[in-house]
This record gives structure tokens, sequence and C-alpha cells, in this order.
């Protein structure tokens, strides 16, 4: 085995050198002119080529290399891979802008996303690899049995649906982020960009099922923390003189914090803020006099078209006094609709912005108090739900060892650390870098990269700068910065050359492409393996078994590429629900199964259903999007946080179906003394 | 703890000892893993929700310039749950290797 760490470690190198000197010779490209849209290409080709090349080279149609990669990954490189499958496009992307935009409540989310691992490590993944099977379905239904000749296929078939609810919501939101940062660095079509993506995880994971995603997440994620790191240490050296971000934002914090004071009671900020109050306070008045204001509006709107037209103003002066018209609420429904929107988002831009670092700030004890509960309820879902995400746990069967598999979660978390101890540095440098030197700048001289992010999205756009008391200089309150920008942008914000701006975006598509390949995987394996297999036809050769698998791949892949090129915008901002989700439904059976032998086949069902029911009952009752709202929360909890209802009862109702209920088996008493006993 | 077993020396007997003393060693090794699993799970429950709990009371506290909560949510809670993992690997690996090397 040490042999083949050290084959590994060499090739790695190798490759990484290879990395370095393609970098070397894009920056060398790049002075002596060429274009910024052939960089953009040549990245995303270029390592598209690379992760199915990797693919080619590891194919395989033998069932334990496809499935678990022959369980002789070593701890390092299974830690790797893994850090690489957890860090997905939102992790990339989205959390260094959700930290810049909410301080210290988005910290929720570096907590629960690492914290997690604990409960993966200590409760889950040793137990599953001594059980060294292929699935988690496969898992559940071995250790509660039940339904036809004890081989559990209802407990296997409840799995396989919460494995993919959960898995499926997840991948759409990746191959979203492939489809956007795609065409964006290339200029490609959206729906271009989707398929691209999908050609190069399809050649992958098709040919090498989990030994081909395996090789080709390490090498993921290398590219992954240098395009991470690069612009990060560039931004601290500047304002620090240390180009160690993880260390180097502590002197910057304090400064930080004495620009945000000062920012607080600016006389020209408090004005600015004053007109969006304004603003709110006019369509406060027009949604009190709904009805009549929606028709008195509209025939201003009107009487304005006629005004233009009499006065043989210009064809473009008609089509835009036409085009507010257009605009205009259809009815005064929808006038009550748009106008409330429009009033909550002046209000938001007319409050001072809140201060980085200090936790729940609110403006009494109550309101503070709701904030931390909710942070709480919020971390703990998304550790509970770290440590059910079938994608993840596939991965403690891929090791040689119980002890390493171990080791594999100690090494997850130390490479994804590398990452995320940094996230938090960048969202205060950046934040240092835009309060100092972009408020306060002339609005005649903006930097290029604002106006090259406002035009990107045109109708929800990442960055909108306006100069609204019309002073002519940039105040803080007057831009108005979508998260998502942030990582995306940082290279420009720091000055470099548009080389590491590629190298951003090839970092975003590695996180995005690596995260989707495990969830297809976890997917197709749940259906081919647990359905097709376990349940349909448990005679079926093992060559007609990977076939089946890699057909099913297929399809889910297709089925999810349609999905996301739909841009749908639900889908999206249910990405969170997936770990309430994944928490209520999976966690409670996995630990008790391992940690209770009092746990039945009767309980484990009631449970799994208790906990699903509750969760979904709470977000459709509280979320706006799935029509639900905010009144219907219990103790003020978002319904993101769902799983802070759903786990205990999942729990409550496994402990106590199980007590009313005869005792397991001695088989599977058996089965839970062979999973704690030493290897 | 299983009583001794008495020593008449037949195979019968010899093979039921063997049984009994690695069912006793095997309950030993699981004892002491549920103890590790429940001090780090302790550990780990004070850092996640603990420290969180009282951010408030800790701001004012301040480390290397950081203010504590701050620190702890964004860096210093991840350090620790790095360091649980790194224990749970290490102390396993010597409760494993005590019930080998046990009779």
């Amino acid at each position: 085995m040490s042999a083949f760490f050290r084959k590994l470690s060499r090739y790695y190198l190798w490759y990484s050198a290879c990395f370095a000197a393609f970098l070397i010779a894009l920056a060398m490209l790049e002075k002596e002119g060429m274009p910024r849209v052939w960089i953009g290409y040549l990245f995303m080709f270029a390592t598209i080529v690379l992760y199915a090349a990797i693919g080619v080279i590891n194919r395989t149609s033998n069932v334990t290399e496809y499935y678990v990669a022959g369980r002789r990954v070593p701890a390092m490189f299974n830690g790797m891979a893994t850090a690489a499958d957890w860090i997905s496009a939102a992790s990339f992307i989205s959390l260094a802008g959700g930290l810049y935009l909410h301080g210290f409540d988005g910290l929720a989310y570096i907590m629960g996303w690492t914290g997690g691992y604990c409960l993966v490590a200590l409760l889950i993944a040793p137990y599953l690899r001594k059980f060294a099977q292929y699935t988690i379905p496969d898992f559940l239904a071995a250790r509660y049995g039940g339904g036809a000749g004890g081989r559990g296929a209802p407990v296997r078939l409840m799995a396989v649906g919460a494995t993919i609810t959960v898995s499926f919501t997840y991948v759409v939101a990746q191959i979203y982020a492939v489809g956007l940062i795609a065409s964006r660095f290339t200029g490609v079509d959206f729906s271009v960009g989707i398929f691209l993506g999908l050609a190069s995880i399809l050649v992958c994971s098709f040919l090498g099922g989990m030994r081909a995603i395996t090789w080709t997440q390490v090498a993921q994620y290398i590219i992954i923390l240098v395009a991470f790191l690069i612009p990060t240490m560039w931004l601290s050296v500047k304002h620090a003189d240390n180009p160690l971000p993880q260390v180097a934002y502590g002197s910057v914090l304090p400064k930080l914090a004495q620009r945000e004071a000062q920012l607080e009671r600016d006389p020209k900020e408090l004005e600015v803020r004053a007109i969006f109050r304004q603003r709110a306070e006019v369509y406060a008045a027009r949604l009190k006099a709904l009805p009549g204001s929606w028709q008195a509006g509209k025939q201003e709107v009107q009487r304005d078209i006629d005004a233009v037209k009499q006065r043989n103003a210009s064809l473009f002066e008609i089509r835009s006094a036409e085009r507010v018209l257009i605009a205009y609420p259809k009815s005064a429904e929808e006038a009550a609709r748009v106008w409330t929107d429009l009033r909550n988002a002046n209000l938001a831009r007319a409050q001072a912005p809140e201060p980085h670092a200090t936790p729940f700030p609110g403006e009494d004890r109550a309101q503070s108090d709701i904030r931390r509960n909710n942070f709480l309820a919020l971390v703990f879902c998304l550790m509970l739900g770290t440590a059910a995400l079938p994608h993840i746990l596939m991965r403690s069967y891929t090791t040689p060892s119980v002890h390493e598999s171990r080791v594999s979660v100690f090494w997850t978390l130390f490479f994804i650390l590398l990452i995320y101890l940094t996230i938090p540095a960048l969202a205060v440098l950046v934040k240092y870098d835009i309060y100092t030197s972009l408020v306060g700048s002339d609005f005649a001289h903006l930097p290029t990269w604002i106006s090259y992010w406002a035009n990107v999205d045109k109708v929800n756009p990442l960055i909108s700068i306006a100069d609204i008391n019309g002073d002519g200089i940039l105040q803080l309150a007057e831009i108005a910065i979508d998260g998502d920008v942030l990582v995306l942008a940082t290279p420009e914000i720091g000055g470099l050359p548009y080389v590491i701006s590629g190298l951003v975006a090839a970092g975003g598509l590695a996180a995005a492409l690596s995260t989707a390949d495990g969830l297809l995987l976890a997917i197709s394996n749940a259906l081919s393996h647990d359905v097709y297999y376990k349940v349909v036809d448990p005679a079926a050769s093992t060559q007609k078994r990977v076939t089946i698998s890699k057909l099913l791949l297929l399809a889910v892949a297709f089925i999810a590429a349609y999905a996301a090129s739909q841009k749908p915008a639900d889908i999206l901002s249910l990405v969170g629900a997936a770990f309430s989700l994944a928490a209520s439904t999976l966690f409670p059976a996995l630990a008790l199964g391992v940690f209770w032998k009092r746990a039945n086949h009767a309980g484990a069902m009631a449970g799994m259903a208790a906990g699903f029911i509750t969760c979904v009952y709470y977000m459709l009752h509280t979320n706006p999007i799935l029509g639900g709202s905010a009144a219907g929360q219990w103790f003020n909890i978002a319904p993101i946080s769902a799983g802070i209802f759903g786990v205990p009862a999942g729990i409550a109702v496994l402990v106590g179906v199980s007590l009313l209920t005869p005792a397991p088996t001695r088989r599977t008493i058996g089965l839970v003394d062979h999973l704690r006993a030493p290897e | 703890m299983p009583p001794e077993a008495p020593a008449i020396p037949t195979d019968d007997a010899a093979a039921l000892r063997q049984r009994r003393a690695l069912l006793a060693a095997r309950y030993r090794h699981w004892r002491r893993t549920r103890r590790l699993t429940v001090a780090l799970l302790a550990v780990w429950f004070a850092t996640s929700f603990g420290t969180v709990f009282f951010a408030r009371e800790l701001a004012a506290l301040s480390l290397f310039g950081w203010p504590l909560s701050f620190y702890l949510a964004a860096q210093g809670a991840s350090l620790i749950y790095l360091a649980i993992l790194g224990v749970y690997a290490w102390r396993m690996r010597r409760l494993d290797r005590d019930f080998r090397d046990s009779p």
C-alpha cells in the first residue's frame, strides 16, 4: 500500500507542476496580448479535457471498482477527494459573499459545515466501513431488516427515496452553477455551458464510476485550493503585509470596525439612507391607498404617454414611456405584491450597515435572542445534515480499513479547512477594500470591474451602483452587491491579471463539477444497486449491474441538466433545506442503528417517516416560496432550519415505536456486535 | 464481566475460555470506545453550541486582536473539530491495538 501511496503522490506532484507551468504560460501569453476571451476558453477546455482524460484512464466495469473504487484509496487521498466532493459551488462562490453580507450570522455555515464531520467520524463512518457494503440504503436495510424474507426492502426503498430527494435538489444547483460559470467566462449560451460541463461529468463517472471520480476529485481539489488561495493571499499582502490571510485578517478587523463606525454616522451616508426611507414611505402610502392608488398610477402613466406623443418626441422616448406602462402592475393584487417588495427593499437599504464582527445585533434583547436561536438551529441542522448526506457517507466505504476511514475523515476536514479558514479572511479583506478604496471614490472614475459585473445579468444585476443623492461621490449605501459576485470578482478587486480571474472561474467550475460527480453517482447507485439489483432482480450478473448503473447515471444526469436549464429559482433556494431534510430523515436511523441495539424495523420506518413529514410540514407551513408564511413559525425559527424539529421528532418516534414493538432478531444483534467489534 | 472459567483441562473448556476472553475483550473495547465517543461529543457540543449561546458575553474578550466570539465561530471552532477528529483517530488506534494484544 505504501508503494501505491508513493506512486499516487508522484503522479499528483507531477500534475501540480504541470498545472503551475500552464498558469505561468498563460500569464506570459496574456502579457503578449492574448485576448481575454481566449484565456477563458483555454481554462475551460483544458480543465474539462483533463477531467475527461482521468475518467478514460480509470475506466472500469468491475463492481467493486465501480461502486467503491476497489476499497483501496489511501486515507489522505480519500480525504482530499471527499473535500472536493464537499466543497460545492455554494461553498466556493457564495459562502464568502454570504459572510460579507451577513457578518457574524454567516458564520453559522462555517461552523455547521465543519462540525458535522465530528458526527461523521464519531457516529457513522467507521461503522459503515466495518459493514463494508456499497450504499447507505444497504446499511439501513441490513440493520433493520423486515419486509419479505427480512431483507429490509421497505427500509431500503425509504432510504433510496430520501437519498434521491436530497441529492437531486443539490445536484441541480451544482449543474446550474456550472452553466453560470461557463457562460460568464466564455460567453457561450447558458444551456450550452450546462451541457459542456455535463459532458465532462459523464465521461468521468460513466466510464469509471467511483474509481474515476475519486482520482478526478483529487485533481479538482488541487485546482480549487490554488484558485481560492492566490487572490486571497494577494489581498492579504495588500492590506496587511502578510501572505497568510488566515492570520493576517486579525489586524484588518479593528480597522474595519473603525471604518464601519465612521460610515455609520457619515452625513452623506445618512442623506442616502434618508432618501431610501422616503422612497419606502411613498410605497407604503400607495399600499395603504389601494386599490385607488393603482388606478391613479395607471392613469398617470397613460397621461405621460399621451404627453410624450403630443409633443412629437422621438421614437425612443415614446418606446420608453410605453415600457413604463408594460412594467406597471396589471392588477391591484399584483401592485400590492410588487409594492410590498419594493417597500421592503428600500427599507432594507435605508438601514445602517451592521458591524461585521458583532454577534446578533438587534434592537432589543428579544430580537437579538431570535437571531441567536436561529443561528444555533441552523448550525444544528447543517451539522446533522452533513452527517447524513449520502454522497459524503458513501466515501467511507472506499478506504482500505476501519482505521483508515477514521483518518480519512480527519484529512477531509483538514483539506476543507484549508479553504474554510480562508473564507472569513477573504470576506473581511474584500469588505475593507470596498469600504476604504471604493466608497468615497468619484463616480466618473469607478473601476472597470463594476461595469463588467453589473452587465453580466441585466435582470438581477450582481452589483448595482447609482448616484442616489447626486453628489458625484460614491457612498456605501449606494452600492447594492450580490454575494455571488464577491469571489468571482476578487482578482479584479485586488487588481490581479486576468489569468487569475480565469483560474478562479476554473476553481468554481471544479467545485461544482466535483460535487455534481459525487451526487450523480449517489443517485444512480441508489437506483441501480438498491432498487434494481436488491429489489427488482437479485439474480442480475455483475456485468449487467454495472451496465444498468451506467445507463441510469446517464438518464439522471440528463434529467438534472434539463431541470437546471429551466433556471428553477425555487429549487435553487431549497438547497439549504436539503440539509434539514437529510438530517431529519436519515440521521436518527443511521446513528441509533449503531448505538442502540433495541432500535428495530418498525421503529426505523416510523422514525424516518416522522422526521421527513415534520420537516416537510414545517417548510410548507413557513416558507413563502412553498406557499407558507412567516407567521406560522414556531419559536421564530426560519424554514431552512426545519430539521431542529424534524430530528427530535424522528428520534422520539424511532425510540417510542421500537420500544412498543418486538425486539430485533438475534441476527440483527449479531450484526450490531460485528459493527462495534474492532478489526 | 464474565466469571473466571473453571480450570478443567479439556478442549471444550479451553475453547469456551477463549471465547469468553474474546467476548470480554470486545466488551471492554466497546465500553472504552463509547466513553471516548461521549467525551469527544461533549467537547463538540460545548464548542458548537456553548460558545454561540454565550457569544454576546464573549465578544468583549479578545484574542490576538479578534473579538473572541467572532474568532471562535470563524476559525476556532473548526480547529477544535479538527483536533477532535485527530484525537479520535489516534485513541481508537490505540484501543484497537490493545484489543489485538490482549489474549
